[in-house]
């Protein structure tokens, strides 16, 4: 059987991985390839890097690491942060890459999805889904739902999450990676209620992302969220836990993992 | 006296992510004197011990792309005369035929194994767990031999976690020539063998450890 899988995320800037603080206070985390050999060691089933540079002249410097982490970890290796163009695919492969990461992009242009996949294949186009919960005069106009949010989660496109991640799916997105705004940095645990309803509504695997603060909240992604895969940071760069502890748990909870 | 060299070629046809495979081969070859190449000339291909075949994307721009290559023939060649292992649609290309292309009609492949390529039919339906099944299959599956074991799965203990991403998979005429098998929906041909040839549907080149044990058996494998 298809295992459920856990991916680790690691912030990218400058040419460094770093870990920050609610985006502030952004430390070197240390070497790349040790950090991504550590999540091999302890079982990781893929890698997602995460370019938080603020500039598009120093985004090229990501794809040395790439390079560097792809010649001695041999596990999926995702790209997200300002991927905009077929090239930019193109680019990131030849690192070493193995999937990208649309967001923005994706929204400005969506046709990108459609040439990107069909240029690359669906599996290794990835869109991902900032999405908050509509509050406000948007609840009143549209009732209840998700709205997706662009440049970084700033503005809202109006976009329905659900309908989005729809209409992702059928441009040739191979997976959708689904970040709930609300409860990002909360450790609350995921949005159970969004992720499932992007889940159900998708052919394509859901990875779900934003406020892992628990072991069983990863679990209860996969039972209650329907989630495919799902994605943490902060837990496993601060040393609260291993990926072979969130396994063992996720294990324990009946859920079949790669151990 | 001649020393024969032992090169291996990662064929490059300009199809999809080379470089993860040519990486994990050059690892696995790492200290065992194998002489790894990356390359697009028909010449090295002919002249190489052994040679990989990798494959990423859609079977039609694959086999298109392989053709209009002029590495077609010397793959081929290869197929009836020396140690070639195919990944993902490098496997599925060695398959007679696949569905995966213009509807009714799809693709035609090397024909080097009997059998067709069909696309996974799961639509609504869920997994043991209670999920539904999602085409791709998206991530680690787990490989069981086929009798008699292949030598390739020297070291490689029945059950190992492989990497696979695929729509579609291969069905082999000759029961014989599946080497593994996975469950996705029921089982479905994870690995074909025949002769000199072995092929898988999973990423050796992703798949950690037991992925490179994988190719590194290959290297050596004496068919």
């Amino acid at each position: 059987m298809l295992a459920k899988r856990i991916i680790p995320c690691l912030d990218v800037t400058g040419g460094r991985v770093v870990k920050g603080v609610n985006f502030v206070e952004l430390r070197d985390a240390g070497d790349p390839v040790e950090i991504a050999a550590r999540y091999n060691d302890q079982g990781a089933d893929e890698l997602t890097f995460l370019d938080i540079t603020a500039t598009s002249d120093d985004r090229d410097l990501i794809l040395p690491i790439i390079e560097a982490v792809a010649s001695q970890v041999f596990i999926p290796l995702t790209v997200g942060g300002g991927v905009r163009t077929v090239e930019d695919v193109r680019r990131l492969l030849n690192a070493g890459a193995d999937k990208t990461s649309f967001n923005s992009a994706a929204i400005a242009n969506p046709q990108v999805i459609r040439d990107a996949s069909a240029r690359y294949g669906s599996q290794c186009i990835v869109v991902a889904i900032d999405a908050k919960r509509r509050f406000g005069a948007d609840l009143l106009d549209r009732g209840e739902g998700w709205d997706v949010y662009s440049h970084g989660g700033r503005k809202n496109t109006g976009l329905d999450a659900v309908a989005w991640a729809r209409q992702m799916a059928e441009f040739g997105a191979g997976e959708i990676l689904l970040t709930s705004m609300d409860r990002d940095g909360t450790k609350a645990g995921f949005d159970l209620e969004l992720t499932r309803a992007v889940s159900d509504a998708v052919d394509v695997p859901v990875i779900a992302s934003g406020g892992v603060g628990t072991l069983d909240d990863l679990a209860d992604g996969i039972q209650q969220g329907h989630a495919d895969a799902v994605l943490a940071a902060s837990i496993f760069h601060y040393g609260e836990y291993t990926v072979a502890q969130a396994k063992a748990r996720m294990a324990e909870r009946g859920i079949t993992v790669r151990i | 006296m001649k020393k024969i060299v032992n090169t291996v070629a990662v064929v490059d046809y300009g199809m999809g992510n080379l470089r993860s495979v040519a990486q994990a081969v050059l690892h696995a070859a790492a200290d065992s004197g194998v002489n790894v190449i990356i390359t697009a000339e028909p010449a090295q291909v002919r002249a190489a011990s052994r040679v990989v075949l990798p494959g990423q994307g859609a079977m039609p721009d694959c086999m298109r792309e392989l053709r209009a290559s002029g590495l077609l023939e010397p793959v081929l060649e290869a197929a009836a005369s020396k140690p070639l292992f195919g990944v993902c649609v490098g496997m599925q290309m060695l398959l007679d035929h696949s569905a995966e292309g213009p509807a009714g009609v799809g693709t035609p492949g090397l024909g080097v194994i009997g059998g067709e390529v069909v696309r996974f039919d799961l639509a609504g339906r869920t997994q043991a767990d209670g999920s539904r099944y999602k085409v791709p299959q998206m991530g680690w599956n787990q490989v069981f031999a086929t009798q008699p074991r292949h030598a390739l799965w020297s070291g490689v203990p029945d059950g190992s976690w492989f990497y696979f991403v695929h729509s579609f998979y291969a069905r082999p005429s000759d029961a014989r020539h599946t080497a593994g098998e996975a469950d996705y929906g029921g089982r479905f041909t994870a690995a074909v063998a025949r002769d000199n040839i072995f092929a898988t549907q999973f990423h050796p080149e992703k798949s950690a450890a037991q992925g490179l044990a994988l190719y590194r058996n290959f290297l050596h494998w004496n068919p």
